[in-house]
């Protein structure tokens, strides 16, 4: 059963080792063509794979089943072990459809946008080097094997985001991607270490155990128990470090500076690792360990919460001040992954009691919900976003405007995808969202209302724009030696694709939540495992809808003429807040003060005196040492034999000596 | 006597046949052309017909086989060390093709000289007496000499090889005196009676002191290790690796089963000696290496280091141990013979040069190998994700395994030094990368031969660590 899982790891691997080695010997078409039918067979598998774990076995219970089809002991280490292996439960099972769908159309995609580029073979190498490391995250079986893949993700976007590698901002993006990412994984490890020295073991077997209504008491209870005795806040703080190193990957506050920089790699790379597969490893880390969080730190996750909430808010407003379309769209990536961190935070047990309620359920189901249809519509934009800045030769918004005539396909997929992110009805963002926000609400309405405000600011700066790119007045002056025309076939089939699912799951889900259908999103994935069948609360989801309308309403007011005078007062009226928006709030100098004043001048200038001076001291004084000393023996290294003879016989005399005093 | 016990020593026969091909192959192709060939595949098919034989006999018989009345006593570990061995002395084989060819006449010497070194350490490894053990050492040790002076007009040759065979014979002496004083204070040379009668008296100390020195003669551990850069530098360089890789391998397991079998009970006593002789080994050879601008004398002492962290393995006397020993000669087997390789075809290519000023420049030149030996010598430095590191780790955790205060003191000494170690090893890649010259070795085309021998030692270096399935297979036969 399942053992053919194995392939979606091997093939991608393969196509990264032939690529790797021969790409450079072949023709673009070959290169492009070995890893996107790799891929597709990749993208098939994961299909049967989900096919037949859904709809092809019977729940035991009511729960569907964790399967581990291998794994194999890599590095035994008395009772802890490092494993490596495949494990299928309904979130992993997820995640394969989310990054075998994307990772596909983003292959497909790249045939036209990377056409003609230099390096048109290393990059479908390292695509398949990434593919592979998200799936290898994802099917993990035990928490060192997430790390592994999670590093690899880590260089293998690094590598993406540099692709250009000729252009400087492309290399500091690359750099600083991977510096603040990795500073925030030092802490996922340190957690690791904390987890696997207390727990003994790394795996996560502790997963699928829960069920619903009858406690959780199944866990990998001994050693568990043995960690708690050994002090409460051991699985909480493990826990929280993990988190941090989620943040990182996931682009939380204040850990986010690196993913905007991240927008300068190749736009595709962006639709794939930037959107939707790759930074939203943090949320569905803490979705991994999430029987852990509510049974050991459910105090713990209010940390989850509010950093969402901070994150959710801040980007959203940043968002509305920027004017590189996809500078806007890695804002708003970063707000909707903090929804998905709220919506988990939020799921706490309803009474201290660790008895999984409807409660819990709602938030983690809603936040994998809006995970997977995020991942299809986010991508979908970025996509879009790539079809645009392939016909305008640039990002910025004001070289834009009118394009709706020129691009019909994009424009309306792009339009769709703006409809899902808002929330309004029959289009998928809008299922999962209410989802959350009603979550909150249950958590608390200060969350609640804090979540629907965003939603509306959501609503408002995905709208301006889509106006800002779409409507407003053309840019004669930039479009005067050259027409923007509509992107190959190649490039707008994903875009149609994605609409299609987007709006697909968007009507089936909708229609089945307000009908109270089972066999929507809930009932494949849940907290406890158990067919969770979605309803919609009626008063919130009308009230977030009309919110979402009046945001549109505004921003069409605001944005859609060819003049806008509204904006340009608002501009005029509050200039220092605009550029402070505009500059994402001085959080990058903030960082760059904190980096260079702080820890170089502070910390790092004494460290490097200490350094030269007695550091540097001691080791000339040892290797002068050292070097004395090898000049003082060299007389014993004479080539005289009977010189050996005696020194021989010394040292056996001397051992022996020894030996019988002690 | 019981004929159908050399049926349990189907190793030794297998040698023992590959050694009369040898033989009757190079009466038969005196005259031939292309001998060398010729007899190097003779040699290596029976070669990997034993490696076959003792990767069988590792996993067909998990319990230990005795014959001759316990004379011979065969575990599941040393036929994997066998093995490893056998594996070794391929590569060897198959870098040696080069400077073999030169020798013309007495190519066939040469095989055969090997083939019975190999033979004594099997009958070394697999002893169950001191009487079976001797011979064996004596076996190994004698045709060894003659391999050091194979290089006949060379005077270093000779010189190394009259030094190697006179510390001989004193080691041996000294151990033979050692030998008899335990059998003057237990009466038998069986190991396991040996273990049973043998008490902490001061004539079994002496008698372990004066044993042990004579297998640290042929480990080279410090002080017993006077003879090794001059014998490494003199031998011809494929000797010089053998020497250093497959006989040391050999001694440090036998030195390892008598230990733990014999001198079960003094443990104690010759923990002390080892946390000693380890210290010593470690830190002269390190201090020694810095200072070598001959790179084959570099290389003996850092073989001397690298024997103090193999023999890190056995204190502790602990489950541990002789898994992590194995699995430390085989990666040092491959990171050594591809440094022993890269330092062969180039003393082959450019008139003998060996001194280290001649790899200034040599990435300019010959990038491919100067990569492969960069990654040999991280290995050999213990560097992330090379099977050096792996290697390391093992032993260490072996060194600390039963929790002495005395044991982490040694390894962290272990550990200090392997951070010394590392930059002597950089010394030669800085060497080869960054040291600039007016006149780097020109660039030259290797034989295929050096080809294969490379590619086996990088895999190795690459896999070896990775691989775990490597690790389990030692370990599962260790225990």
């Amino acid at each position: 059963m399942f053992s053919y899982t194995i392939f979606i790891m091997l093939l991608p691997l393969l196509s990264f080792i032939v690529l790797g080695l021969a790409g450079m010997k072949m023709q673009h078409k070959v290169a492009g063509l070995i890893g996107t039918c790799s891929l597709g067979m990749v993208t098939i598998l994961s299909y049967i794979t989900a096919f037949q774990y859904f709809f092809g076995l019977d729940r035991v219970n009511g729960v569907y089943q964790t399967f581990v089809p291998y794994n194999f002991t890599w590095l035994p280490l008395g009772n802890l072990h490092f494993d490596l292996g495949i494990l299928l439960d309904p979130i992993s099972v997820m995640m394969l459809i989310v990054i075998s769908t994307v990772s596909l159309m983003v292959h497909i995609y790249s045939f036209g946008y990377m056409h003609g580029e230099k390096g048109f073979q290393r990059y479908y190498a390292f695509l398949s080097l990434f593919t592979m490391s998200m799936l290898g995250l994802v099917l993990a079986t035990n928490i060192f094997q997430m790390y592994m893949f999670w590093e690899l993700v880590g260089v293998s976007s690094y590598l993406l985001i540099g692709f250009y590698y000729p252009l400087k901002p492309a290399i500091a993006a690359s750099k600083k991607a991977f510096i603040v990412t990795r500073f925030a994984d030092m802490f996922f490890l340190v957690g690791i270490l904390t987890f696997g020295y207390f727990v003994d073991s790394f795996s996560f077997n502790f997963a699928g155990d829960i069920v619903m209504g009858q406690g959780t008491t199944p866990f990998i209870e001994g050693n568990l128990a043995k960690a708690v005795a050994a002090g409460g806040f051991i699985i909480p703080t493990a826990l929280v470090l993990m988190f941090i190193g989620g943040a990182g990957k996931s682009a939380m506050f204040p850990l986010h500076i690196w993913l905007p920089d991240a927008m300068e790699g190749p736009t595709p790379v962006s639709a794939l690792i930037h959107a939707a597969t790759m930074v939203v490893a943090g949320v569905f880390q803490i979705a991994r360990m999430f029987p852990l969080w509510i049974e050991y730190a459910p105090q713990a996750m209010s940390i989850v919460v509010w950093v969402g909430v901070i994150t959710a808010f801040y980007a959203a407003a940043v968002a509305c001040a920027q004017s590189d379309i996809k500078r806007v769209l890695a804002f708003s990536t970063i707000s909707q992954i903090a929804f998905m961190m709220v919506a988990l935070g939020v799921s706490l047990p309803g009474h201290h009691g660790a008895i999984l309620d409807n409660h819990a359920q709602l938030g983690y189901m809603a936040g994998m919900f809006h995970l997977f249809t995020h991942a299809m519509f986010k991508a979908c934009l970025f996509l879009g976003a790539g079809c645009i800045i392939h016909a305008v030769h640039s990002n910025e918004m004001a070289l834009m405007g009118g394009l709706r005539k020129y691009m019909p396909i994009t424009h309306i997929t792009f339009l769709i995808s703006c409809l899902a992110i808002a929330g309004i009805p029959f289009f998928s963002g809008f299922s999962s969202k209410d989802e959350i926000i009603t979550a909150c609400m249950e958590y608390s309405p200060v969350v609640g209302w804090i979540m629907t405000g965003i939603a509306a600011m959501t609503a408002f700066y995905m709208f301006r724009l889509y106006y800002g790119i779409f409507w407003g007045t053309e840019n004669k002056e930039a479009h005067a030696h050259h027409t923007p025309h509509e992107a190959p076939l190649t490039m707008t089939i994903p875009l149609i694709v994605l609409t299609v699912i987007t709006v697909g799951v968007g009507v089936y889900t909708t229609i089945a939540g307000f009908a109270e259908w089972g066999g929507s999103f809930g009932s494949f994935v849940s907290a406890a495992g158990t067919d969770y069948t979605i309803h919609f609360n009626i008063q919130i989801a009308a009230t977030s809808t009309v919110i979402a309308i009046l945001s549109i309403c505004l921003a069409t007011y605001i944005y859609k003429g060819e003049q806008q005078p509204i904006a340009d007062r608002l501009y005029a009226t509050f200039p220092k807040l605009h550029r402070a928006a505009y500059k994402r709030f001085y959080q990058d100098e903030i960082w760059q003060y904190v980096t260079h004043r702080i820890i170089f001048r502070l910390v790092s200038t004494p460290i490097a005196w200490f350094d030269r001076h007695v550091v540097d001291g001691t080791f000339n004084f040892l290797a002068w040492g050292a070097n004395e000393a090898g000049e003082s023996i060299r007389s014993w290294q004479s080539g005289d034999v009977r010189q050996y003879a005696v020194w021989f016989i010394t040292g056996t005399v001397a051992l022996t000596l020894i030996l019988l005093c002690i | 006597m019981n004929y159908s016990d050399f049926l349990q020593m189907t190793p030794e026969v297998f040698l023992v046949i590959t050694l009369i091909i040898a033989f009757f192959a190079d009466f038969c192709l005196f005259k031939s052309e292309s001998k060398t060939n010729i007899l190097g595949s003779a040699l290596a098919g029976p070669l990997v017909i034993v490696l076959g034989t003792c990767v069988l006999a590792a996993s067909n018989h998990p319990e230990p086989i005795s014959a001759f009345g316990g004379l011979y006593v065969v575990t599941p570990a040393i036929n994997v060390m066998k093995a490893i061995l056998t594996f070794g002395t391929l590569v060897v084989v198959i870098m040696a093709q080069k400077w073999v060819e030169s020798q013309k006449r007495l190519a066939g010497e040469f095989y055969m000289l090997i083939v019975s070194t190999l033979l004594g350490m099997f009958m070394m490894m697999s002893s169950g007496s001191f009487l079976l053990f001797f011979l064996g050492l004596e076996m190994a040790s004698v045709p060894l000499a003659c391999m050091v002076a194979f290089d006949r007009h060379r005077k270093e040759s000779a010189e190394g090889a009259a030094k190697y065979i006179l510390v001989a014979t004193f080691s041996s002496g000294v151990m033979l005196f050692g030998i008899s004083f335990i059998y003057a204070a237990t009466g038998t040379l069986y190991f396991d009676d040996v273990c049973a009668a043998v008490s902490n008296s001061p004539l079994c100390i002496m008698g372990l002191v004066f044993f042990f020195s004579g297998l640290g003669f042929k480990i080279s551990l410090v002080p017993f290790h006077f003879w090794t850069a001059d014998t490494y530098q003199g031998a011809p360089t494929p000797v010089t690796g053998y020497l250093s890789v497959i006989s040391k391998g050999a001694a440090a397991i036998t030195l390892c089963t008598i230990l733990m079998k014999a001198f079960a009970p003094m443990v104690e006593y010759w923990n002390y000696m080892l946390y000693i002789v380890i210290v010593l080994s470690i830190t002269v050879a390190n201090l020694f290496a810095i200072r070598q601008s001959e790179l084959k004398r570099f290389m003996a002492f850092s073989s001397i280091s690298q024997a103090g962290y193999i023999m890190l393995a056995v204190v502790g006397n602990g489950q541990l141990g002789v898994a992590a020993l194995t699995y430390y000669v085989l990666v040092y087997i491959v990171a050594n013979m591809a440094v022993f390789t890269v330092i062969n075809v180039v003393e082959q290519n450019n008139n003998g040069r060996t001194d280290m000023a001649a790899y200034n420049g040599f990435y300019q030149t010959n990038p491919k190998l100067s990569f492969l030996m960069t990654l040999a010598l991280f290995s050999l430095a213990g560097i992330p994700p090379f099977a050096g590191m792996f290697s390391k780790f093992f032993v260490f955790m072996a060194g600390v395994q039963n929790g002495e205060p005395m044991a982490y003191g040694v390894v962290f000494i272990a550990l200090v030094n392997t951070v010394v170690s590392l930059y002597y090893y950089l010394l030669i890649v800085k060497a080869m990368y960054i040291t600039k010259t007016d006149s780097p070795l020109p660039t030259f085309q290797s034989d295929a031969n050096t080809k294969m021998a490379l590619a086996i030692c990088t895999a190795g270096i690459a896999l070896f660590g990775v691989a775990s399935c490597v690790y389990e297979w030692i370990a599962a036969a260790g225990i």
